[in-house]
């Protein structure tokens, strides 16, 4: 190891030991451990590994780890609340049941969450447009339209009060 | 069970449960009650299974055991990998043992705590392994209840069971609960008479809705997959490979190795890896490392494969014959012949082939994406020469399997590693990996010959099948003058996929199992042909197929199908309509999709998709709806874009930038009916919904265009030509 690079992760600060050519993807899942960021294509083309880098949905296989230095990094497991609560994006993905194998779905619920910080209230072909390169083999591509405007809904609801 | 057999019972059909190896079976468990189960005995009780198996050593396939704080595990040999027996078959236990279904732990797939299984393949599950749990279950509840009349001195005829509770009739302050009952004690219980089980009237888990029970896993990234586990002084390998299937290693060349610190270099035969602590380093050394491969010849490529296919296989087996064929031809006004194609598939799960493993003194422990615990294990101990009990599967969630992760090449390659290099390691193939080494969907060819009379009646029909197998074959329409034959040189079951002719296939890479394989391609051809015929006799399709149907039940769903769509409601310009029939695990499916086909160039939107099944007892309607919703969904890619191109062994697919499969843009609105028949036995899921897609969508483009495309997937171009 080379250098260190630190970041935030899930609002936590870190510091890595890292060559600084590693994936985004191999220094979260590898040396920090964090496990729900899936590798699926290695080259950007499915999205499994999509995480936030200071709030925009990134594709960490295609991120080196020295790029991500002082940023704000959230994976799927920053985003329960402290108390144990699901977010709404990842509370409506269990009500709509908008999975299967459950591979996808950490890329899926951060693309969307970058997707929504981004246009809080999209319409339905702004969601399709804006999950497009996300791949899920098992085909929930419908239930998780429907997961993320119903997520959308609650989430401007709860700005409102 | 080997993948050659599997390979092999998944290209046909399969209506009785696959018998395995005798095990005895028995685990130190914690106190509590435990129902041993087995298959074999049970199969000597009507109305469970087919078998006449008698052996006096039980088989034991399913066991239940109610834990001290009244909790209850049900130990399954089979994996979950999306397709919802997680939560499906929890249902049946919390329905007979009337226990909320938050109460069930499933403990699957894990060759130390589970029953043997031949694995999770072929829609199997609900159909042979749900009734056998559900019985389980039932006999708890019997076991619960006996001990409970004893302990409240009450006659069981005056105790309900509810929520876990047993209580008095009309008096529900003496009650004891299923935890009070199992306190303290162990009570192994071998099911001996068949147990009474709820009829449909009674149900009140059966038949509801269910939100799938891993969901909150999945959603949070704690669910965990093969390649999660992280163990102590774990190495990541890295496998050098050709470039082209089947390359035979010559010589291997590790001078520019010693750049690298820590890297070790396994050879085996001619698997070459790599391994280090960290999987970067071991990604780039292993790209230093030169290999010479011989790669054989090419024998075809994805332009010529149906001619090689045509020209190599000349042995035949007939499958299923009746009346006679020069009859049918006489009696038939018109007679239409045409050749039917299918190019191969990939699986392209979004979990890679992954496995961790690592030996603890002469035993090795492993997780792998399998969907054959009891395969690999048995594939283990033969490749690594190690006695059974000395390998150990663990259970794991798999990112997707659609029979392609019943081959076990990764785990086996790992646990050579692993042995070689005498430390933990883990293995998750790359995507690139995924497409050479995925045991593609076989291309078929089908020829097919159907003469129909002056009333629209079939009279003839000739299907000759080459390597699509049998499965979902037997005919269903009624044609007193019919043929089947299956294509396979040298394969005398005759119904399989491959043509082995000194073990040479003549396939140019692996082949074998996928989602229904052979019964997509089959059905598309049979089902396209219905509507050639159809149309040159003037008949409207759904007539047509309602005027050559006795089966009543292919009949109502068909019926079924066309309601909910509404067949006859009027079409927007450029739009088509398309009907396909189909039989696939004992499920008869109707699909009727509703497309749009641009002239100018070709593309197919599909716009609509209605599914109607007849499955028998629908356990989880919600996990039905999602798993025929996901086959649609797959469907689509098979039918419109998904195909392998290759020259010989050196596939052109390496990532899904040059494989495409359905995106959120293509997928239609879908919408799911089912035949309501709930004391019916169960039938398959996971398969069935996803073999009319080609056939429906086929037909929906010629409704749309008028381009009769007879090769698969129907491209652009191949529409365009169709045109011309």
């Amino acid at each position: 190891m080379y250098k260190a690079v630190n970041f935030k992760l899930n609002g936590e600060v870190v510091s890595v030991d890292v060559f600084g050519d590693e994936t985004l993807l191999t220094v979260i899942r590898t040396y920090l451990d964090k496990t729900g960021t899936k590798y699926g294509c290695g080259i950007g083309q499915c999205g499994a590994c999509t995480v936030l880098i200071d709030n925009e949905a990134i594709r960490s296989c295609m991120i080196l780890v020295e790029d991500v230095q002082n940023k704000e990094i959230t994976t799927i497991e920053g985003l329960e609340s402290k108390n144990g609560d699901l977010h709404p994006i990842q509370k409506a993905f269990v009500e709509l049941d908008a999975l299967q194998c459950g591979f996808c779905t950490p890329g899926m619920i951060l693309n969307a969450y970058g997707l929504l910080l981004k246009n809080p209230t999209p319409t339905r072909q702004e969601v399709l447009d804006g999950m497009e390169e996300n791949l899920c083999r098992c085909g929930s591509y419908n239930r998780i339209i429907d997961a993320i405007l119903k997520a959308a809904k609650e989430l401007n609801e709860k700005v409102k009060i | 069970m080997k993948p050659d057999k599997i390979d092999e019972l998944y290209f046909s059909d399969v209506n009785q449960p696959v018998i395995y190896d005798r095990r005895k079976f028995l685990k130190t468990l914690g106190k509590g009650i435990i129902v041993i189960f087995s298959l074999s005995e049970l199969s000597l009780l009507q109305g469970w299974s087919q078998t006449s198996n008698s052996e006096k050593e039980l088989d034991f396939n399913a066991y239940i055991h109610i834990k001290e704080d009244g909790r209850v595990n049900c130990y399954t040999g089979k994996i979950e990998m999306g397709q919802g027996i997680i939560t499906s078959l929890a249902q049946v236990v919390a329905e007979e043992l009337e226990v909320s279904i938050q109460m069930v732990d499933m403990i699957m797939g894990d060759t130390e705590l589970c029953p043997y299984d031949a694995g999770t393949w072929g829609s199997l599950t609900t159909r042979f392994a749900d009734p056998v749990i559900r019985a389980a279950a039932a006999a708890a509840r019997e076991i619960l209840l006996k001990f409970a009349a004893e302990k409240l001195q009450e006659p069981i005829e005056n105790l309900v069971t509810k929520n876990g509770v047993i209580c008095v009739l009309n008096n529900e302050t003496t009650k004891i609960t299923y935890a009070e009952l199992t306190k303290g004690k162990k009570i192994v219980e071998t099911l001996k008479n068949k147990p009474a089980i709820k009829s449909s009237k009674d149900f009140k888990v059966i038949g509801k809705p269910i939100i799938s029970t891993d969901a909150i896993a999945k959603v949070t990234g704690k669910a965990q997959y093969s390649g999660d586990i992280k163990l102590p002084g774990m190495v990541y390998a890295t496998v050098i490979r050709p470039d082209v299937f089947g390359s035979k290693k010559i010589s291997v060349n590790t001078a520019e190795l010693s750049n690298f610190e820590g890297v070790e270099l396994i050879e085996d035969g001619d698997l070459v890896a790599v391994v280090h602590s960290n999987p970067d380093v071991a990604n780039k050394a292993a790209r230093k490392v030169k290999v010479v491969w011989d790669a054989p010849e090419a024998q075809a490529t994805d332009k010529t494969i149906f001619e090689h296919l045509n020209n190599t296989i000349t042995d035949s087996k007939i499958f299923e014959e009746k009346g006679d064929l020069e009859a049918g031809k006489k009696a038939s006004k018109t007679v239409v012949e045409a050749e039917y194609y299918d190019g191969y598939k990939a699986h392209a799960a979004m979990e890679t082939h992954a496995a961790t493993c690592y030996f603890e003194g002469d035993k090795l422990i492993i997780w792998a994406s399998t969907q054959t615990p009891f395969g690999l294990r048995d594939q283990l101990s033969t490749e690594l020469h190690m006695p059974l009990e000395k390998v150990h599967v663990k259970q794991i969630f798999l990112g997707g399997g659609f029979g392609g992760k019943i081959y076990n090449q990764q785990a086996i390659e790992a646990a050579k590693i692993a042995k070689s290099c005498n430390k933990p390691v883990q293995l998750v193939w790359s995507r690139r990996e995924e497409f050479m080494f995925d045991n593609f969907r076989p291309a078929a060819l089908m020829k097919v010959k159907a003469g129909v009379d002056e009333h629209g009646k079939l009279q003839l029909w000739e299907f000759d099948i080459y390597c699509a197998g049998t499965r979902g074959t037997k005919l269903f329409y009624d044609v007193p003058n019919n043929k089947t034959s299956m294509f396979n040189e040298k394969n005398v079951r005759g119904n399989s996929h491959t043509s082995k002719s000194d073990s040479k296939s003549v396939h140019p890479f692996k082949t074998g199992a996928w989602r229904a394989p052979g019964n997509n391609s089959t059905t598309f051809a049979r089902e396209s042909h219905f509507d050639v015929v159809a149309f040159k006799f003037g008949i409207d399709p759904l007539k047509f197929r309602l005027n050559n149907l006795n089966n009543e039940n292919m009949k109502a769903t068909l019926q079924l199908a066309a309601d909910t769509f509404n067949w006859k409601r009027a079409k927007k310009d450029g739009h088509g309509y398309g009907i396909a029939l189909g039989e696939d695990a004992g499920t008869c499916v109707a699909i009727i999709a509703e497309v749009h086909v641009d002239k100018i160039t070709g593309k197919v939107t599909p716009i609509n998709l209605v599914c109607a099944q007849d499955m028998g007892q629908v356990v989880n309607p919600h996990g039905a709806t999602v798993q025929t919703e996901g086959g649609l969904t797959m469907g689509l890619g098979y039918a419109l874009y998904e195909d392998i191109e290759f020259n010989g062994g050196k596939i052109k697919a390496r990532n899904f930038n040059n494989y495409t499969i359905t995106k959120f843009s293509v997928t239609p609105k879908i919408t799911c009916v089912f035949i309501d028949k709930m004391d019916a036995k169960p039938q398959g899921g996971g398969e069935p919904a996803i073999i009319c897609v080609g056939g429906a969508i086929a037909n929906a483009v010629f409704d749309a265009c008028g381009a009769r495309v007879y090769q698969m997937p129907l491209t652009p171009n191949r529409i365009l030509d169709a045109l011309k």
